[in-house]
């Protein structure tokens, strides 16, 4: 089996005037041909594997092989092999049309003109963004520049891919038409590998073969999203909607594995893994004694974001 | 076409089209200079200057643009690019990081070019400035090396500039004006003292002024050095920079992938 990322007691700290340890001795395996993704709150160390992965940044340790070729000795055999895109990035000229951009973007990899102008054609249509492509970068959208930035990233065509966050910050219809796309360019070939990070749970279960969880630099756990969620059938999930109440000292209550809650109207959506279930009657009189008061309890199917929450110990966010 | 040529045509093409779509340019970039050359040409003419010295200042104002565009759009420009996201997908490909530079230097000098062109045309109409060109393939000669020397100054900078933030765009405000001064953009450089002169030539406007000067305006020029002389430094000059540019940026690039300074922290 092909190995299209194999990395191996990674280490990355960043020195200044306090030591940040980014990632810790991190092992990850990723086939040719697979959908990964990389699950972690902010902070947990993605985005820094993917810059090393990129060859954007050095490991402070181990060793990082992109499609076979180690990202130290050998970044300028990986880089015409990669790509990558960031959520909510920036990147092209202003003044330049979301057309013009792209081919620049494809001349930095050598992509002869008559290639480039069929494969943009083809990436503006399959994104919707056929419209817009004489339209100055500075006159378009946000979600329309998140489109054009994805579309940057595939029009080189890469055996390798990173997406940190692609779909961030964008509307359904957007994001949905993102999701499928990866999921067919992944599909259309073998050799085709896709590096995904997002903030979106369903997401991740949505599209990836496997899913690493990394929280604090290290990974906590990695495989297909069906297996880390049985890895659940120990416990339990909940959720309840309560009135407005502070939900931090729930984590603290004995038998429970997670916490993690979203603001709703009526104050709060706590969701809540417990090493089993007669752990709930101490989490109501926590709730109760804290002042807030519980309108609907409900125990339901373990999801990923479960499984999530029970190894970091709390939500994304 | 190799990689690292359509890398460079495709770096070059932005400023290109900068220069052809965006007439705003025009007001500032040709009319404020303008205004600064008129300010020298009145003074000199009030003091009874010689009229080779208003065509000094033409000549300077119109390379002014180069200076202007060598210092803010070459050696601060990974700052820039750093700050919009650019500089991480231009290093994430695997074009040649001089094909990069050559990208942005081509495409500079066309833009620059075009405002130089213009400052030159208007002065010479506006305040009736005379130039002979009695050797024309020389004066090119001269032209093209200085170009080269200054851009692949600039190359320089920008490699040593591509790790450092403001502190870029404080160098390159710092080299601004003083260089107007040392390098003699608007009067004969040896009027500061050999020294002076002689310190300044390692910026490659000092002599390329300086020759281009001689070749339009003979002796009235006050050259410093034989005009062949001054090609032949400012040849080892364009050449020095180039290699100079070319261990600078490998070695920035591998600092900051150590470092982690090639992105910024929320990229």
């Amino acid at each position: 089996m092909a190995y299209a990322l194999e990395v191996s007691a990674l280490s990355r700290a960043f020195t200044g005037k306090q030591t940040v340890v980014a990632l810790e001795n991190v092992d990850l395996k990723v086939k040719e041909g697979e959908l990964f993704g990389l699950l972690g709150p902010n902070g947990a160390g993605k985005t820094t594997l993917i810059k090393i992965l990129s060859t954007l940044l050095l490991p402070t340790s181990g060793t990082a092989k992109v499609l076979g070729y180690d990202v130290d000795g050998e970044a300028s055999k990986i880089r015409p092999l990669i790509n990558m895109v960031s959520g909510g990035e920036t990147s092209g000229y202003g003044l330049l049309t979301v057309r013009e951009n792209l081919w620049m973007f494809s001349q930095f990899y050598g992509v002869p003109g008559s290639v480039a102008r069929e494969r943009i054609d083809g990436l503006l249509k399959a994104f919707g963004l056929e419209d817009k492509a004489n339209a100055k970068v500075r006159t378009i959208s946000t979600g329309q520049r998140q489109r054009m930035n994805i579309i940057r990233g595939f029009v080189t065509d890469p055996k390798l891919i990173f997406l940190d966050e692609p779909t961030l910050g964008l509307d359904v219809t957007t994001s949905r038409t993102i999701r499928e796309y990866i999921r067919d360019w992944v599909r259309a070939r073998d050799d085709r590998t896709l590096l995904l990070t997002t903030h979106y749970m369903r997401e991740a279960e949505e599209l990836c073969d496997r899913v690493a969880i990394i929280d604090r630099g290290t990974i906590l756990a990695c495989g297909p999203p069906a297996e880390l969620k049985r890895r659940m059938n120990h416990a339990s999930t909940f959720v309840m909607d309560t009135t407005s109440f502070d939900p931090a000292p729930l984590s603290a209550v004995r038998g429970v594995k997670g916490v993690s809650a979203d603001e709703i109207e009526s104050g709060k959506r706590v969701r809540l893994v417990l090493e089993d279930e007669s752990a709930i009657s101490d989490v109501i009189s926590a709730v109760v004694s804290r002042g807030g008061r519980i309108v609907s309890l409900n125990k339901v199917e373990a999801t990923l974001e479960d499984a999530f929450i029970e190894m970091v110990g709390r939500g994304l966010g | 076409m190799p990689l690292n040529l359509r890398a460079a045509v495709g770096r070059a093409y932005p400023r290109v089209i900068g220069a052809l779509r965006e007439p705003s340019w025009t007001f500032f970039d040709v009319l404020l200079p303008l205004l600064g050359i008129a300010a020298y040409i009145y003074y000199y003419r009030a003091l009874g200057a010689a009229s080779s010295f208003e065509g000094f200042v033409v000549l300077g104002g119109a390379m002014t643009a180069f200076w202007l565009n060598v210092l803010w759009g070459m050696a601060s420009q990974f700052y820039w690019e750093k700050e919009i996201g650019n500089l991480q997908l231009f290093l994430v490909s695997p074009m040649s990081r001089m094909a990069l530079l050559a990208g942005m230097a081509l495409g500079g000098m066309f833009s620059a070019g075009v405002r130089a062109l213009s400052t030159l045309f208007l002065g010479l109409i506006i305040f009736d400035v005379h130039m002979t060109v009695e050797e024309p393939l020389f004066l090119a000669a001269v032209f093209l090396v200085t170009l080269i020397a200054i851009y692949g100054m600039g190359m320089m900078f920008a490699s040593l500039f591509m790790l450092y933030g403001r502190d870029a765009w404080n160098i390159s405000n710092l080299l601004q004006e003083p260089i107007y001064l040392v390098s003699g953009f608007y009067f004969p450089v040896r009027a500061l003292g050999p020294w002076v002169s002689a310190a300044a030539s390692i910026i490659p406007i000092t002599l390329g002024l300086d020759a281009m000067r001689q070749l339009l305006f003979g002796e009235q020029a006050l050259g410093l050095l034989p005009v062949a002389t001054e090609l032949v430094i400012l040849c080892v000059l364009a050449v020095a920079f180039l290699v100079l540019a070319r261990y600078a940026l490998r070695y920035m690039e591998r600092l900051g992938r150590k470092e982690g300074r090639l992105t910024l922290r929320w990229q």
